[in-house]
Order: structure tokens, then sequence, then C-alpha cells
């Protein structure tokens, strides 16, 4: 079943659940903030841009994490940023979710073993709702994530319990 | 006059009959006792024959036999010639002094060997670490640092 129980031919009138409109109006404009780490911003960049557009999504970058649904933590988390990333993500309004890019935020990649100064994930300091492999990741990787995300979103409930979400 | 690193040293030696510097003919450079690195520098610097007016790199070393190395490339601008100067210090006792007012390049290399080595620059006049947090413990580059099992909290190892 889509959106749209029933369409009539005129009127303007269409039927569907409060819900599932306001779950699809929140999934097509989710706002993104924008901060990368390291060479997976590159890719995250290269996703913005013209030839992937992740804008046709919805997406926003926004500066201030008060004005933000999604955070993706694009490459390295580093010990010292792993406290700042953790305190951007208190600072975020609920729902809110993390996209977790690349191998480094992942699991710390190839920082794995010698790496003292790097967070062995991200989902150490904050809640991680989907994970993109690579190093880095293609652009069409983190849409893929992206449209994941969504399915995740469209599934949320007020009233049900267990959605999911941190 | 482009001066190869022998004659320098010889320059050199004439200028500081007491201080100790010693010839390094392996790789050539010029090693320099801890509390003399600030004279010797002001020196190669100033004068007219060398004119060393730019520090290319600091390095700090742990040479993993007691002692910590700090190296410094030198360049003349207007002359054209190099020179490498070493300090060698214990790692237990691991001071010497800072060129931090002699190049100005020196400032960050020498908070960046503090940092990751632990040598201390005396007379360095902001020596923080600038790599690591403020709060971390130990010089991860030394040989025998072993990595924390929790940092502010958060497991470190994998």
């Amino acid at each position: 079943m889509g959106l749209l129980d029933k369409q009539f031919d005129d009127g303007n009138i269409v039927l569907t659940s409060v819900e599932g409109v306001l779950n699809w109006a929140r999934l097509c404009s989710l706002w993104q903030m924008s901060f990368g780490l390291a060479c997976c911003a590159i890719e995250m960049m290269a996703a913005s841009a013209s030839h992937n557009d992740i804008m046709r999504f919805g997406v926003l970058p926004r500066p201030s994490p008060r004005q933000c649904d999604v955070m993706i933590v694009a490459g390295t988390v580093t010990l010292k940023m792993a406290t700042r990333v953790k305190r951007l993500y208190e600072q975020m309004a609920e729902p809110r979710y993390v996209v977790s890019m690349g191998s480094c935020s992942n699991c710390g990649g190839p920082y794995w073993e010698h790496g003292y100064h790097v967070l062995k994930g991200v989902d150490r300091v904050v809640p991680v709702d989907v994970y993109v492999p690579g190093c880095p990741p293609r652009p069409e990787a983190l849409l893929e994530g992206w449209m994941r995300l969504q399915e995740k979103v469209r599934d949320f409930s007020l009233v049900k319990k267990n959605n999911g979400t941190a | 006059m482009i001066m190869e690193h022998k004659e320098i040293f010889d320059h050199l030696t004439a200028l500081f009959p007491e201080t100790g510097l010693e010839f390094d003919e392996d790789v050539p450079c010029i090693v320099v006792p801890p509390a003399a690195i600030r004279d010797v520098s002001l020196q190669v610097r100033d004068d007219e024959m060398l004119q060393f007016d730019f520090l290319m790199c600091l390095s700090g070393v742990d040479n993993a036999d007691g002692t910590l190395g700090v190296v410094y490339h030198l360049h003349s601008v207007p002359l054209g010639h190099k020179l490498t100067l070493k300090v060698i210090v214990p790692a237990d006792n691991p001071h010497l002094q800072s060129v931090e007012r002699v190049w100005r390049t020196a400032d960050w290399h020498e908070r960046e060997a503090y940092d990751l080595v632990g040598m201390v620059f005396d007379g360095h006049r902001d020596l923080r670490r600038i790599l690591n947090p403020y709060d971390w413990e130990g010089h991860p580059l030394r040989k025998d640092y072993e990595v924390p099992e929790f940092y502010n909290g958060m497991k470190v190892p994998y």
C-alpha cells in the first residue's frame, strides 16, 4: 500500500494516515549536518555535487546541529574528535539519525590495530542507524545508505513502540 | 660562498672551542650539546658566512637506546647551502634549549616533538601539546609507548 490510499477525481481530496504523510514529509526533507572528518567527506561532497545530486532526496546541509535530522559521520573519528561528535549529536533535536560512512567510522578501518588515537567505530559514542561500508564508499553507496535510512523513517510510528530510533 | 659541513664545523669549533661540538662523518651533521643549541643556532643564523635563515624541519627521534634526539635541517636562502644539527638528550631527563625565538618555524615543530616524543624545550614560550588532546597521557611515538585502555571513558583498543 502506498502513501495515498485513495484518490478522488475532483475536490483535491486524498486519503492517507497522519503517520504516513508525516513520515513521507520527514523522509523527503532529511537535513544533514554539514561536517566531514577525512577523505570520506570528499565522497560525501561528491554525493552532493551535480553528478549524484543528493539534494534530490531533500537533503539540505545545515551548519547548526539544532536544525539537523541526520549526522553523516564521514571519516576517521579520532578520540579528540569523538568528544566533539558526541556533543554535536546531543545538540541535535529528536528524532535524530546517524549514518556511519566508511570503514573508519564503522570499525576503525586501517587504524584498527595501531591507531592509538582513533576511535574504533563511532558506535562506541553515538547510536548508528545505517552503516555504509567502503574505504571510502562511492557516492552511490552513500545514496543507497540514504535510501535505507528513508525506509527506516517511513516505518516510524508515533504510537508503536520499538521504532529503533534513539 | 657555499660551505660544506666540515668547513662549517671547523668554523663553529673556532667560535665555540669549549662547547664540545662533534662532527658526525656518517651522515654529515654537527652534534651539539643540549645546553648550547640556542647559542649555536643564533650564531649560524646571524654569521655573515653562514646565514642559515630558514629552518626547514625540526624532528624528534626516539633512538631506542635510552636517548632522544632532535634534528634540525637548516637552509640558507641567500647563500644556498644546507646544514644538519643534532641534539641528543637522555630519555629520563629530556631537557634542551628551545630555538623557538631563533626561528619562528620552531614554535609548532617543537610543540609537535614535545607532544609525540616528549622532549622538553626550555625557553619555549608556549610548550603545549599540538596534535593530541591537552589531557592526553604519555608521548605516543616513544618506542616503549603503550596504548591506553580507555580515554575519557571511551575504550581505545579494537
